[in-house]
């Protein structure tokens, strides 16, 4: 199938989903009657209607819908000079997919090990770090939510909000330097005796996932801190009066109640780990270990950008069906964590 | 007194506020027991020292006769039933009550018996599956109690569970949490703010005020023999004289009030010169006193018909209110602004000291 197809999917889905929802409100005013809401030019009337719409509708199609919708139409297109590009051989075809799992666009002979297993460290370590988070996060949350003095508890959000006024890429390079193998670190502990030769922390990792840890740990806290904050302090005293300790009711009380937080603090966090850039680069060691980087070398260093929106593809899909997995498992609704 | 409970001079202050100062008491096992009085008084304080969430500052609280004393409420024999009930919404009925039993490692069966029990005891057999939030309110109440039983506490502290219901509701849970008590047989110790439940349901009610307990007594005696001025005018309606004693013969005193002198029974002794209010409830007041009545010029402000009973309310000359209560078929209340006498017996009139007299 040729190329050009794509053009027609790609400006015909959004206008196709709008028509579908300008016929339902339609059908819905038709249906009520009398009894329908005022229309909407009227309610707003026309300026600020037409603004609301024009602003919406080109945040909604040219920053959102258009550039992904482009990425999925490029994912299926082969490489070709810019002077082929929608050429007679500008055919749909599935072999950038193919590239990332067998390595080449023709043999199936070998699994592509290195992206393949990049992309399943990349998940599996994003779920260490979530669970990570929420474990620095949720005693944390809970002081500010049910214990501290409000005074208290001003101050202790100042001083998580401040250090994130840095911005990632230096807070990364703070991370070399504490870390590096003449760093902070590794210096204080040889010259007070305790190790020999300096350790690799970069080499190992260390640096990323503790870049990767500090990177997203706020919006874990905020989520986990608000849905603690309602929850009605004399259910904890009720459960401690009918004898639980403290475990059972943080196991039993507080965290079914701050489930959608939790939650809500969990996908924001792991979405964001498994698509970081910055903290792979700088912090990452020699091996390639992250997906985020491979992506950006499809496009960048390799200059294939039908590949790379590929790799993007796979990664989006790939977290998504995740993260839908998960709340099924939790039964959570997505409209539970947004509130 | 197995599993009475006792205060030992407790007292509980807060930073520089003293929240209950040196309360001394003793209820006795099985006994329905209510702290009555305004709020801010201190019973809640007292309630949660005695359920342990609040370590007295000073004094100690015995339970079955065992020292208290840096035990937590999880390792106390007392179960506290919460104003706002807290049941655990995410559970459901069944589970919130065997919650406890859970906590304690109770194993499955044996919890589902006792929990089966107490659905039958609070008359919701077949609603162990439910939401709680898919309860009204009186059940959620039973649910909350039942929940509390549960555990087997020796003492059950309640506070003012009531005060969220609506009137009817409130009255018949009255009734339900007396029958509840008398059927478990352990002992009650309900806070309340409300006269008419604490005179209801206890056999004894300490009233509160300021950290202090002003009266223990039944319900017949601390309407009728109130010790304080605090007490006369925070347990049921009173008209209240304040003045100072003239004159003190035997068991009379003579106060000195803004609208003359007037006789009362002077049950605290107090000396010629002291300050004293002379209290008269509505009822003892008539319409067409006796001649060795006491007796007051008033002038008619209003009436209001209740059915049983009427309220007439009076302005005296020095310009305040008086209230009288009266009965069916007594003389027919004098119009509004017209003059009017009314009296009483000087058996029925009560000189009390004037401390703590306008708290209520």
């Amino acid at each position: 199938m040729h190329s050009a197809i794509g053009k027609v999917f790609i400006f015909g889905l959004p206008a196709i989903v709008t028509l579908y929802f300008l016929a339902t409100a339609w059908a819905d005013r038709r249906r009520l009657g009398r009894a329908a809401p005022k229309p909407f030019f009227k309610r707003n009337g026309i300026a600020i209607g037409v603004y609301l719409i024009a602003a919406v509708g080109l945040w909604c199609v040219f920053a959102i819908v258009l550039p992904q919708l482009y990425m999925v139409d490029y994912s299926f297109r082969p490489k070709l000079p810019v002077a082929q590009m929608g050429g007679p051989k500008d055919l749909y075809t599935l072999d950038n997919y193919h590239y990332f799992l067998f390595g080449s666009t023709r043999s199936s002979a070998e699994w592509n090990v290195v992206h393949i297993r990049a992309l399943v460290q990349t998940v599996l370590i994003s779920i260490v770090i979530t669970a990570v988070n929420f474990a620095i996060c949720y005693p944390i949350a809970f002081y500010m939510a049910q214990v501290a003095r409000p005074a208290r508890v001003r101050l202790l959000m100042l001083m998580l909000i401040a250090p994130y006024w840095v911005n990632e890429i230096l807070r990364a390079f703070a991370f070399r330097i504490l870390l590096g193998t003449n760093g902070i670190i590794n210096r204080t502990l040889i010259e007070a005796g305790v190790l020999g030769e300096p350790l690799d922390f970069l080499g190992a990792d260390v640096g990323l996932y503790a870049g990767l840890t500090y990177a997203y740990l706020l919006l874990m806290m905020f989520p986990v801190y608000n849905a603690i904050e309602n929850l009605d302090r004399n259910q904890i005293e009720a459960a401690r009066d009918l004898g639980a300790p403290w475990w059972h009711i943080h196991l039993f009380i507080v965290m079914p109640h701050a489930k959608p937080g939790i939650a809500s603090g969990a996908t924001l966090v792991f979405m964001l780990n498994a698509g970081a850039l910055a903290a792979p680069l700088v912090l990452g060691g020699p091996r390639s270990l992250w997906f985020t980087p491979i992506v950006y070398d499809r496009f960048y260093q390799a200059f294939n950008w039908q590949q790379g929106a590929a790799y993007a593809l796979i990664l989006l899909l790939t977290c998504v069906v995740f993260v839908l997995g998960v709340l099924k498992l939790f039964r959570l609704k997505l409209g539970e964590i947004a509130r | 007194m197995t599993s009475g409970v006792a205060l030992d001079r407790v007292s509980v202050s807060f930073g520089d506020f003293l929240a209950v100062s040196e309360v001394s008491l003793e209820v006795g096992s099985g006994e329905f027991f209510s702290f009555l009085g305004p709020s801010g008084c201190g019973k809640t304080t007292l309630l949660r020292t005695i359920s342990g969430f609040v370590e007295p500052t000073e004094g100690r609280v015995l339970i079955g006769g065992a020292d208290m004393s840096g035990i937590g409420p999880d390792r106390r024999p007392t179960a506290l039933i919460f104003q706002n009930l807290a049941l655990f919404p995410m559970m459901t009925v069944a589970d919130n009550i065997g919650y406890g039993l859970r906590v304690r490692g109770v194993p499955r069966k044996a919890r589902r018996d006792t929990v089966d029990r107490l659905l039958d005891l609070i008359a919701l057999g077949d609603q162990g599956g439910k939401r709680v939030d898919e309860l009204s309110g009186g059940q959620k109440q039973r649910v909350a109690i039942a929940r509390a039983l549960a555990v087997e506490p020796k003492v059950l502290l309640l506070d003012e569970p009531l005060s969220a219901l609506d009137l009817k509701l409130r009255q018949h849970m009255r009734n339900e949490l007396r029958a509840i008590q008398r059927r478990v047989g352990i002992t009650f110790i309900y806070i309340t703010h409300d006269q008419g439940e604490a005179l209801t349901m206890s056999d004894r009610v300490a009233v509160m005020n300021r950290g202090v307990i002003e009266q223990i007594g039944d319900g017949r005696a601390v309407y009728e023999q109130p010790r304080t001025a605090f007490v006369a005018g925070f347990v049921g309606e009173n008209n209240a004289l304040p003045g100072r004693v003239a004159a003190a013969a035997g068991e009379f005193a003579t106060v000195e009030t803004a609208i003359g002198p007037l006789r009362g029974r002077n049950v605290r002794h107090l000396m010629t010169g002291s300050d004293a209010v002379l209290f008269v409830r509505p009822e003892s007041l008539r319409l067409d006193p006796p001649a060795d009545a006491e007796r007051l010029g008033v002038t008619a402000a209003g009436a209001a018909f209740e059915g049983n009973l009427t309220h007439l309310t009076f302005t005296t000359a020095a310009g305040s209110r008086l209230t009288m209560t009266v009965g069916r078929g007594g003389a027919l209340p004098p119009g509004p602004g017209s003059a009017a006498v009314v009296g009483y017996t000087p058996d029925d009139g009560l000189v009390l000291p004037r401390e703590g007299f306008g708290d209520a």
